[in-house]
């Protein structure tokens, strides 16, 4: 096979989206096991172990580029911020937005987590602890699932949008609780 | 094991062509050199046949140095002068030191990092760490019949900053050429790895004698990927010889010991704890210096209740690292044990019930790591050959951040980030026409910059006057392949740039470290000046094959004038390594350098793109 063929040109290979750079459609649900190997595959050729031996700006360069490569698969790999970054790239900052206005019902659901939270916290209680992160896991795969509908076949950025800030909740609790679960560790 | 093959043309290396290169295992306790020869990973032993060389240095009055087993020995004799355990100082300041009050040290608090009085005036860690590695580079280079090319340093997972700067300035004071600093942990996994052809989740337990790491590692296909890291960067073996210490102390109701009786106690308790790995009890019976009779018998059970704590201290990081990598101990297909202190029974005990399985004490738990970084130093020097092409993914293991207002900590990258790595953010001025901005980098998880560590403080001058929150200053995080962090800072508002771009340090400078190098060439009665003179027509040399490699392997991508100007440049290069002037081979290489720039950029460009084009053939 020809070298050039169906590659990107060389000037926009650095500044070409990651999903580009990782060779995937652009869209939410993706082959998370091609973004692996093809991870690997980039890495294989850009990461500084592979220049060690080379002279100094080869070495620079090659530190960009993994650098580039490590960034875009970080993005990519986790639902949400490859979400975020979908929204990104069609123009909506979903973090700037200042409409923050929930659905009442999901703001019932955050106060009950969060009770749930402190009481588990204050009771020491790991099992609780264990259960609400459980919960969480569920509330994240039927928010994905939601995304992807929302992102790949519907089109609609706004509800997106909406679903990517309620799983920034989720995300945050689910870092309090891992905090919780040191506490009661330590 | 399937392995990743990425042809790399005109790479292959000739045997002539093998270049130097070794693993150095700097640990609190012992260190080691190993090397790849024939293809075989082997530890170098010193002229007595021993591969262990005790991490122990001697100072004398009159300017001898003496490193090792000899040093050792002498532990008790002159105890201010014999520096033991210096890893435990590496990038620390005195507030940052345990047990001051049983180390028979006198210490003097420097900034950035505390220093020994010794009989050869106060040494800073980094010495005393580098007259270990001096000691470990004269032996491989006796050994292997000619100067290194490099070296890779294993330091813990758990190191921060401060303490890896340390330890690669520490190798550049011994005169070594740093490939890589490689963590303790990921080298164990590569060389277990490697050896077992292993595919899957694996953690490595790695318990030395002053640190602790636990690290998750996902095997496949030849990529050694660090899913997360966790720690105790002060908890080690010492700590249980510490135990057993205040043990004899109050069994034998003693008062406290003058320093030698000191320094023979630790020895004591040392010996009980290692011995007990063996047996079920030990007996201690020694005379110390004013008459006092020890006379005792410890028990492993209860060697084992009174470490207890320890070895419990262990398993917090280790639940941490695993829900860092939102795995759960059933996932894990191995546990590999590395460092001396996982020989204790106890420990091996404890980790076997937390993991669920037995875990894997097959490798020599104090070897393992040297060979896994001589592994990796094979592979920097550009000793590939076909069948050692795996790839090694490491990560940080503690957040890297910034001090806001009300001494909070912004995070700019967070830990068990993927290496290399780079982050940005953007802030802003507090006052109506301020002309500068504090920038205080820090490291570590809580939430306030008086519990994480402070890494380097400076200004960022010269922002237009605005009003309050008009300017925009983006702070740049760049940490590279060894975990080493740059920062830079820009105002992006204006037109007018204020930057600026700090390698936090910790109390060395580049002058120190000028130094020190040559004070320790002064003692080792070596010729820096012929040294210089070899390194430089090494590097040359390198540099040479590597250029013409690179030609020979896509010199298509030059037009003739781009390549007649390399080839020249060339020519100019190998007559100045026939020369004696070191000054007109660094130039030299400079120059080369300097001219295929362009050239590098536009290879690198083109095996990404092999890159890609690999999976779309694939897939076809």
């Amino acid at each position: 096979m020809s070298e050039s063929a169906g590659l990107l040109p060389e000037a926009d290979l650095f500044s070409s989206d990651h999903f580009a750079l990782f060779g995937l459609p652009r869209r939410f649900e993706i082959d998370e096991r091609a973004l692996e190997s093809r991870y690997h595959e980039l890495q294989s050729a850009a990461h500084p172990d592979r220049h060690a031996h080379r002279a100094e700006q080869e070495r620079r360069l090659s530190m960009q580029w993994a650098t580039r490569i490590n960034e875009g698969y970080r993005l990519l790999r986790a639902p949400l911020s490859r979400a975020r970054y979908l929204l990104e790239l069609e123009g909506i900052d979903v973090g700037a937005e200042n409409n923050t206005a929930m659905p009442a019902d999901f703001l019932m659901q955050q106060m009950e987590w969060r009770e749930a939270l402190d009481e588990a916290r204050d009771a020491r209680d790991v099992d609780a602890l264990d259960a609400l992160a459980r919960n969480l896991r569920q509330a994240r795969r039927d928010a994905e699932a939601l995304l992807a509908r929302q992102l790949d076949v519907e089109h609609d950025n706004a509800a997106a949008a909406a679903t990517v800030r309620r799983m920034m909740f989720i995300a945050k609790l689910g870092e309090d609780i891992a905090e919780a679960h040191e506490t009661l560790e330590n | 094991m399937a392995l990743l093959q990425i042809a790399e043309p005109g790479e292959s290396t000739a045997p002539h062509q093998h270049r130097l290169a070794v693993g150095i295992d700097l640990g609190t306790t012992n260190s080691l050199v190993a090397t790849v020869r024939n293809s075989v990973p082997v530890v170098l032993n010193d002229d007595k046949g021993r591969a262990l060389l005790p991490s122990v240095v001697r100072y004398f009055a009159d300017g001898r140095t003496v490193v090792g087993h000899a040093a050792q020995a002498a532990q008790a004799q002159d105890p201010r002068n014999t520096i033991a355990s210096v890893k435990r100082f590496m990038g620390r300041g005195l507030a940052d030191v345990a047990h001051v009050e049983s180390m028979p040290y006198v210490f003097e608090d420097a900034p950035g990092m505390v220093r020994l009085r010794t009989a050869q005036g106060a040494k800073s860690p980094v010495e005393v760490s580098a007259d270990i590695l001096r000691t470990l580079r004269e032996r491989a280079e006796a050994s292997l019949g000619g100067p290194l090319t490099g070296a890779v340093i294993t330091v813990p997972a758990y190191f921060d900053d401060a303490q890896r700067q340390a330890t690669k300035d520490a190798a550049r004071v011994a005169g070594l050429e740093v490939l890589r600093l490689l963590n303790e942990p990921t080298a164990a996994a590569i060389a277990y790895g490697l050896d077992n052809a292993s595919e899957g989740i694996y953690a490595v337990y790695d318990l030395g004698g002053g640190t602790f790491d636990i690290s998750i590692l996902k095997l496949s296909r030849g990529v050694f990927e660090v899913l997360a890291t966790s720690g105790d960067a002060a908890l080690g073996g010492d700590d249980f010889d510490h135990r057993v210490y205040c043990w004899l102390i109050e069994a034998s109701r003693i008062g406290p010991p003058g320093l030698e009786d000191m320094r023979t106690l630790y020895m004591e308790a040392r010996r009980a704890k290692e011995v007990l790995s063996a047996q079920d009890a030990v007996h201690i019976g020694l005379k110390l210096s004013g008459g006092e009779e020890i006379d005792v018998t410890l028990t492993r059970d209860a060697f084992a209740d009174m470490t207890k704590k320890l070895v419990e201290k262990t398993l917090a990081p280790t639940r941490k690292a695993l829900r860092d990598a939102g795995l759960s101990p059933e996932e894990v297909k191995g546990v590999v044990m590395v460092g001396g202190a996982t020989r204790m029974p106890h420990v091996q005990r404890a980790v076997g019930e937390f993991f669920g399985q037995e875990p894997l004490t097959n490798l020599d738990p104090d070897k393992v790591v040297a060979i896994g970084a001589a592994i990796q130093a094979n592979v920097l020097a550009g000793n590939r050959s076909a069948d050692e092409d795996w790839l090694l993914l490491d990560v940080i293991p503690l957040s890297l951040g910034l001090e806001t207002m009300g001494g909070l900590v912004e995070k700019i990258i967070p830990r068990n980030s993927t290496i290399p790595t780079a982050r940005a953010q953007e802030f802003t001025t507090f006052k109506d026409g301020q002309t500068a901005m504090a920038i205080h980098v820090v490291q570590g998880e809580r939430e306030r910059v008086s519990d994480c560590r402070s890494l380097a403080r400076f200004e960022l001058r010269g922002i237009p006057p605005m009003v309050a929150g008009a300017a925009r200053i983006r702070v740049s995080f760049q940490v590279d392949a060894d975990g080493l962090l740059s920062v830079s800072a820009r105002e992006m508002g204006t037109g007018i740039e204020a930057r600026i771009e700090v390698k936090p340090s910790y109390g060395l400078g580049d002058d120190e470290v000028t130094r020190m190098l040559r004070e320790g060439f002064e003692h080792a009665q070596e010729d820096m000046s012929a040294r210089a003179l070899a390194e430089q027509r090494v590097e040359a040399q390198r540099l040479g094959e590597a250029t013409r490699a690179a030609l020979a392997a896509d010199g298509d991508l030059l037009d003739p004038a781009e390549r007649a100007a390399i080839d020249a440049v060339l020519v100019d290069l190998a007559k100045a390594a026939a020369g004696e002037d070191t000054p007109a081979i660094k130039k030299a290489i400079d120059v080369l350098g300097r001219s295929t720039d362009e050239f590098a950029a536009r290879r690198m460009n083109r095996s990404i793109q092999r890159a890609l084009a690999g999976r779309s053939v694939e897939s076809l």
